[in-house]
C-alpha cells in the first residue's frame, strides 16, 4: 500500500473540527493558571505570580488532534496539567463531557481520569524503575479494580496493541530501547480505554528513526479507537504531521489557531510566521533558499509579562513596520483572539496571513 | 603543513585539510565488557569547509569529537590518528593539547554552562581567553570582547559584557560560548549540538551567530547533530554515522538527493517535515539502533535494513565510491539504490519496532 | 507473525485492536534487540556490591559475628551466668578468652554481650528507618507548609544530646529484665530523624519526576503513590542509612552501658564489659581487649558494608555509555 492511498481514509474518520455535527469531548474556557512564587521557609511571602496561562479557550472533538504548539515556558504543558486536573485552574472551566472538573469530589475526579490519559515526554522518568512493564501497564487496572480476572492476557494484549513483544512483560524499563519505553507509556495510558489522550511532546525525546514509528502507531490508534488527542509539541514538523487543528501559544495565550492546513499555509500572526520559517527543512536547497522572519531576543519572563500584545517586544512587525499610533495600540490593548478575515481566529491587531513555507 | 598520501583517500588537495581523522576508534571498558563507541572513523576537514556530522544518540558522533579534543576519561582506549595541520593529537599530552584548545581549536557544546564558569562575568571570561593566547593589553582584551559579543548579536554588548552566565538566558549563553570558540580566530570550530536545548526561534539566531563565527575566523567548522535539517540548511558535506561508523559521506546534496545507504535513506524518509502535510505517512525504521558491545560480525544495519541479505551477515562493508569520488557509501548493495526512494524501501507500519 | 489474535469476546476497544504487524519486508532477521543480557536492577545491585571485595569480606565477618552471638551460646559448654572454678584466668584452651574474678567464662560473656547489643542496635535500626521512612516521606511528598512544620521537629529532636537524654530517661526505667528494650525505643527515638532527612531529601527530588505524576494522572491516592512508587526507590539511600545506625546504636549503647545507664547486670552487654574491665586493664587487659575488639570489629564492618552498598546503588557506577 502506498503512503497516499493509506491516508485517503483520515478525512472521513475525522469530524470537521468546530462546525462538525458533534459535541466537544473537551472544551476549555477562559482558563486561567497563575502560580505564586514564594521566598523560602515557613512564612515565605508571595514574590510575584507566574502568569503561566491566560484566557486559554478550546475545543476537542471525539476523534480528533490538536496541536497545541509553542516554545518551552508558554504554557503549553501547565494547560495539558490543568486539562487532568493535575494542576488546579485559577479561573475558568475545563468541562469533559459536559462535566466541569473543578466541581468534581476528589473520588468523581479519578474516576473521569479513566476517561483521560496522558503519555509523558521522557518515556524513561515516566515509568518507575523498580517495576517491570507488566506491573506498570497493570498499575492503572490495579487502582480501579479493573480486569481482575483477565490481567494477565489484557496487558499482553496491551502490549501487543502498540507493537511490543507480549513475552516481555516480566522485564524492567531499562531494559528496552527509547522507542519501546514510550510504547509501554502508550499502553499504560490506554489501559483504561480513555477518550482522550494527553500527549505532552510524546516524540521528542525519541531518535529521529525511532520517532516515526510512534507517530504512526498514535495515528493507527486514534484512527481505531476513535481517541481524540491533545498533542503538546514544540516541533511545528509533528505537529503539522498529526494535527487536525492547531493552536500556537505564546506566553500563556493562544496568539493563532486553525486548522492545521490553513494555519501552515497563511499563518496571520507574526510569531507564527516566525516560528514556522524558524523550523529547518531536511532538504538543502529549500532550506537555502528560505526567507527568514527574525525574531529577536527571547521569551520574556512570565511573571511580568509585557501590556497588552505580549509578543510586542520580540514582534518583527512592531520593531519594523507599525508607526506610533499603532505601536501604542499593541502597548494598551490586547489583542483579542479572533477572526479578523484570515480564515481563521487570530490575536494580532494587525494580523496578516503571509505564506512563509 | 603535511601533505602525506594515504593511499585510497578521495581528497584531490591534501593541502587543503586543517583536520585529518584517520581510522580513529574508542573503546570504553565496562562492566560488561568494552564498548566500541567509535569503530574506525575517518574523515578530512577542509578550510573553511562546514562537515555535518549526522547519527542518532549512540552513533559515536558525539565520542570522535571529544577525542579530537582529548576531553575523554582516562578509561577511553583511542587508537587511530588525528592530525591537526600535520601535528598528531592522539597521545599528546595535556599541555600540548591546552596550547590548541581554545586557540586553534574551539569547541561548543550543548550546555552552554559546560563551558562557562558560573562565578566569573562573560567579560572576564572572554578577556582571559584572549589573553592567554595573545599579547595584548587588558583594555585591548576587553575592547575585543565586547567587539566579540556584537559580532554574535547579542544586543547593547557594552552592558553585557559584565554580566555573570546566569543573568542570561539560554540562548545568549550559548552566543557567549560562540564568540569565546571565536576569540583566537580558531582554525577549527567542533559544534557538538549546539542548539539541541533551545527553542527554534533562539536556535535560528544561535545558527546566525555560528555562521558569522565561522565566516568571521575563516575556520572550518565540525556541526555534530541530530537535526537533519539544521545540517541540511549549514553544512557543505555530510557524515551520516551509525553504530560508530560513517556509514555515508558526502556533498550535501549527495546525502540529501542521492542517498546510497539505506540507514540514511531511512533517516530521510523518517523525518517529518514541516513542507509535507498530513498526505505523506512517515516510514520508520524497524528496530533500534544496537548495542556497541558485543556488537555482531557484519553490517551493523542488517537487523533493520529491509534490503539485508545474507552477506551484510556476514561482511561489514567498507565506504566505497558511490556516486562519485567525494561521494562513499557503506552498502553492499549502495548501486541498488540508485533509482530508489525512501518509500520504496521502507514500508509505513505502525508496529514499528519490531520485526 | 502476530501470535495471539484478541478474542472476540472479552473486548475493550483497546484490545480488538489486530496487531498489524507483518513480516513486511525482506527475510525475517534475528531478534538484536536484548544484545545486553537482561538484569533486574536488584541483580545489578548485587552484582555490583561484590565487585566492593572489602564490603564482602565485612559481610562475612559480621555474618560470623552474628552467628557467634546468636549460635555459640547453645554450642559453648559454658553459659554468662555460669561460675567457674578457674578465677581470673588468661585466655587458654579451655577459656579462649579467659574468665574474670568471679570465674565467669569471657567468651560465654562476650557472646551474651554481643546478641543484646546487636539486637539493641538491629532493634533501634529497624524502627527509626520505619518511623523515619514514614515521617520523611510524608513531609517530602506534600510538601509547603506540613514539610516545614514536620521538618523543624526533626531538627529539634537532632539538637538533642543523644547520650545525655538516654541516660536521664534510662535511669528512670529501673533495672527491670526488658531494659535492653526501652534502650532501643530511647535510642531509636532519638535516631530516626537521620533517616526521616535522608528519605525526604530524595523524595522531594523523586516527586517531580514524571513516574509520580504518571501514577497520580491514573488516579492513584496519595497512600498508593508514596508507599507503592516513592519509598521503594528511596530503599537505596535508606539502606546505607541503616548501616549507619546499627552502627551508631552500637555505639551509643555502649557508651551508655558504659556510663551505668544502659544494660545492668546480671544482663551484659559489650558495653558494659568494657566498662567493668575498666579498672582491670593493666592487671587482666583480656578482660578488655575481647569486647572492645567486638565493638570495633562490628562498628567497621557494617561501616564497610555500608560503603558497599552505597557505591552497589549508585547508579552512576552503572555500565558506561557513549
Amino acid at each position: 500500500m502506498t503512503a497516499l492511498d493509506h491516508n485517503a481514509a483520515i478525512p472521513n474518520a475525522v469530524p470537521s473540527g468546530p462546525t462538525g455535527p458533534t459535541k466537544p469531548i473537551l472544551s476549555v474556557r477562559d482558563l486561567v493558571v497563575h502560580f505564586p512564587v514564594r521566598g523560602r521557609g515557613l512564612l515565605g511571602r508571595t514574590k510575584g505570580t507566574v502568569h503561566a496561562v491566560c484566557d486559554v479557550s478550546f475545543e476537542i472533538y471525539p476523534g480528533e488532534t490538536l496541536g497545541l504548539v509553542g516554545e518551552s515556558g508558554c504554557g503549553k504543558s501547565t494547560t495539558s496539567r490543568a486539562v487532568l486536573g493535575l494542576r488546579r485552574a485559577t479561573s475558568g472551566q475545563v468541562v469533559f463531557e459536559e462535566q466541569d472538573i473543578a466541581e468534581l469530589s476528589a473520588n468523581r475526579l479519578r474516576r473521569l481520569r479513566r476517561q483521560m490519559q496522558i503519555v509523558f515526554q521522557d518515556p524513561m522518568a515516566s515509568l518507575d524503575p523498580r517495576l517491570t512493564v507488566h506491573e506498570i501497564i497493570a498499575e492503572p487496572l490495579r487502582i480501579h479494580r479493573l480486569h481482575a480476572a483477565d490481567r494477565a492476557r489484557y496487558v499482553a494484549d496491551l502490549m501487543q496493541t502498540v507493537g511490543l513483544n507480549s513475552e516481555h512483560g516480566n522485564r524492567y524499563p531499562h531494559e528496552f530501547s527509547g522507542g519501546q519505553r514510550q510504547r509501554i507509556g502508550i499502553a499504560r495510558a490506554l489501559a483504561l480505554e480513555p477518550k482522550l489522550l494527553v500527549l505532552d511532546e510524546p516524540v521528542s525525546a525519541l531518535d529521529v528513526s525511532i520517532q516515526a514509528g510512534v507517530v504512526n502507531l498514535l495515528e493507527d490508534l486514534q484512527r481505531r479507537l476513535g481517541l481524540a488527542y491533545l498533542f503538546v509539541a514544540h516541533d511545528l514538523s509533528v505537529v503539522r504531521h498529526v494535527a487536525d487543528r492547531v493552536a500556537v501559544m505564546y506566553l500563556g495565550r493562544i496568539v493563532e489557531t486553525g486548522k492545521s492546513e490553513e494555519l501552515f499555509a497563511n499563518p496571520a500572526h507574526p510569531y507564527t510566521q516566525a516560528l514556522i520559517s524558524a523550523i529547518p527543512i531536511p532538504d538543502p536547497r529549500k532550506e537555502r533558499a528560505r526567507r527568514r522572519i527574525v525574531v529577536s531576543g527571547e521569551m520574556p519572563s512570565p511573571t511580568d509579562p509585557p501590556s497588552g500584545c505580549r509578543f510586542r517586544t520580540r514582534c518583527p512587525l512592531f520593531a519594523n513596520r507599525l508607526d506610533d499610533s499603532e505601536r501604542t495600540r499593541c502597548q494598551q490593548e490586547v489583542p483579542e483572539l479572533a477572526e479578523r478575515g484570515q480564515g481563521h481566529p487570530v490575536a494580532c491587531h494587525f494580523a496578516e496571513a503571509v505564506p512563509v513555507l | 603543513m603535511t601533505t602525506e598520501l594515504t593511499a585510497g583517500t578521495p581528497a584531490a588537495d591534501e593541502s587543503a585539510d586543517v583536520l585529518v581523522v584517520e581510522d580513529l576508534t574508542v573503546s570504553f571498558p565496562t562492566d560488561d565488557g568494552p564498548v566500541q563507541a567509535v569503530r574506525g572513523v575517518s574523515y578530512r576537514l577542509r578550510e573553511r569547509e562546514i562537515l555535518g556530522i549526522v547519527g542518532e544518540s549512540g552513533s559515536g558522533k558525539s565520542v570522535t569529537s571529544m577525542a579530537i579534543m582529548g576531553l575523554l576519561p582516562r578509561s577511553a582506549r583511542i587508537t587511530g590518528s588525528i592530525r591537526f595541520r600535520g601535528q598528531e593529537l592522539v597521545g599528546l599530552r595535556e599541555s600540548g593539547l591546552n596550547k590548541l584548545r581554545g586557540s586553534k581549536i574551539a569547541m561548543i557544546f550543548q550546555d552552554p554552562m559546560t563551558s562557562l564558569n558560573p562565578v566569573y562575568t562573560i567579560g572576564y571570561q572572554l578577556a582571559e581567553t584572549i589573553l592567554a593566547h595573545n599579547n595584548v593589553s587588558k583594555a585591548q582584551a576587553r575592547k575585543r570582547s565586547v567587539e566579540l559579543l556584537d559580532a554574535v548579536g547579542i544586543p547593547n554588548p557594552g552592558q553585557r559584557v559584565d554580566s555573570y552566565p546566569h543573568e542570561l538566558s539560554g540562548g545568549v549563553r550559548q552566543r557567549v560560548v560562540i564568540a569565546i570558540a571565536m576569540a583566537n580566530r580558531p582554525d577549527v570550530i567542533i559544534a557538538d549540538e549546539p542548539t539541541t536545548a533551545l527553542d527554534v526561534t533562539v536556535q535560528s539566531q544561535v545558527l546566525d551567530a555560528l555562521r558569522t563565527a565561522q565566516q568571521e575566523t575563516g575556520a572550518a567548522m565540525v556541526l555534530i547533530t541530530h537535526d537533519l535539517g539544521v545540517v541540511a540548511g549549514q553544512a557543505d558535506r555530510v557524515l551520516v554515522m551509525y553504530a560508530g561508523k560513517p556509514v555515508e559521506i558526502g556533498d550535501v546534496e549527495d546525502i540529501y538527493y542521492r542517498p546510497r545507504m539505506p540507514y540514511t535513506m531511512g533517516l530521510l524518509g523518517s523525518v517529518p517535515r514541516l513542507d509535507a502535510g498530513r498526505s505523506r505517512r512517515l516510514l520508520p525504521i524497524l528496530g533500534s539502533p544496537p548495542s556497541l558491545l558485543n556488537l555482531p560480525a557484519g553490517c551493523p544495519f542488517t537487523p533493520r535494513c529491509p534490503m539485508a541479505r545474507d552477506r551484510c551477515e556476514t561482511e561489514e562493508p567498507a565506504l566505497t565510491d558511490a556516486t562519485s569520488r567525494r561521494h562513499r557509501a557503506a552498502c553492499h548493495f549502495s548501486e541498488e539504490l540508485a533509482d530508489v526512494r525512501p518509500h520504496d524501501l521502507f514500508a509505513p507500519t505502525a508496529e514499528g519496532d519490531l520485526p | 507473525m502476530p501470535s495471539s489474535q484478541p478474542q472476540e469476546d472479552h473486548g475493550p476497544r483497546a484490545v480488538r485492536v489486530a496487531p498489524t504487524t507483518g513480516p513486511s519486508q525482506g527475510p525475517a532477521r534475528p531478534d538484536r534487540e536484548f544484545t545486553v543480557e537482561a538484569r533486574s536492577q536488584s541483580r545489578l545491585i548485587l552484582r555490583r556490591f561484590l565487585r566492593h571485595k572489602l564490603a564482602v569480606a565485612s559481610l562475612v565477618v559480621f555474618i560470623a559475628v552474628v552467628l557467634f552471638a546468636f549460635a555459640g551460646g547453645a554450642v559453648w559448654h559454658y553459659s554468662y551466668d555460669q561460675l567457674t572454678p578457674d578465677i581470673s584466668v588468661p585466655p587458654s584452651l579451655r577459656h579462649p578468652f579467659g574468665t574474670d574474678s568471679t570465674g565467669i567464662d569471657l567468651m560465654a560473656m562476650v557472646m551474651r554481650g554481643t546478641q543484646r547489643s546487636l539486637e539493641i542496635a538491629l532493634f533501634v535500626a529497624l524502627t527509626a528507618t520505619c518511623v523515619g521512612t514514614v515521617y520523611g516521606a510524608i513531609a517530602g511528598y506534600y510538601r509547603g507548609v506540613y514539610d516545614t512544620l514536620m521538618m523543624r521537629f526533626v531538627d529539634l529532636v537532632l539538637t538533642f544530646p543523644t547520650i545525655a537524654v538516654a541516660a536521664i530517661l534510662g535511669s528512670q526505667v529501673g533495672t527491670s529484665a526488658g531494659s535492653w528494650f526501652f534502650i532501643g525505643i530511647i535510642l531509636a527515638a532519638l535516631t530516626w530523624p537521620i533517616v526521616a532527612r535522608v528519605v525526604r531529601g530524595s523524595v522531594l527530588s523523586l516527586r517531580e519526576k514524571e513516574f509520580i505524576e504518571a501514577a497520580r494522572a491514573l488516579g492513584a491516592r496519595d497512600r498508593r503513590i508514596i508507599f507503592g512508587h516513592l519509598v521503594p526507590n528511596v530503599m537505596g539511600p535508606v539502606i546505607v542509612s541503616v548501616t549507619i545506625l546499627v552502627a551508631t546504636a552500637i555505639l551509643s549503647e555502649t557508651g551508655l552501658s558504659f556510663i551505668g545507664f544502659g544494660v545492668r547486670p546480671p544482663d551484659t552487654s559489650l558495653g558494659l564489659l568494657v566498662s567493668q574491665a575498666q579498672t582491670a586493664v593493666s592487671t587482666r587487659p583480656w578482660l578488655f581487649y575481647f569486647p572492645g575488639a567486638f565493638i570495633i570489629l562490628i562498628v567497621l564492618s557494617i561501616n564497610f558494608i555500608g560503603d558497599g552498598l552505597r557505591d552497589a546503588f549508585d547508579p552512576t557506577t552503572t555500565r558506561v555509555r557513549s
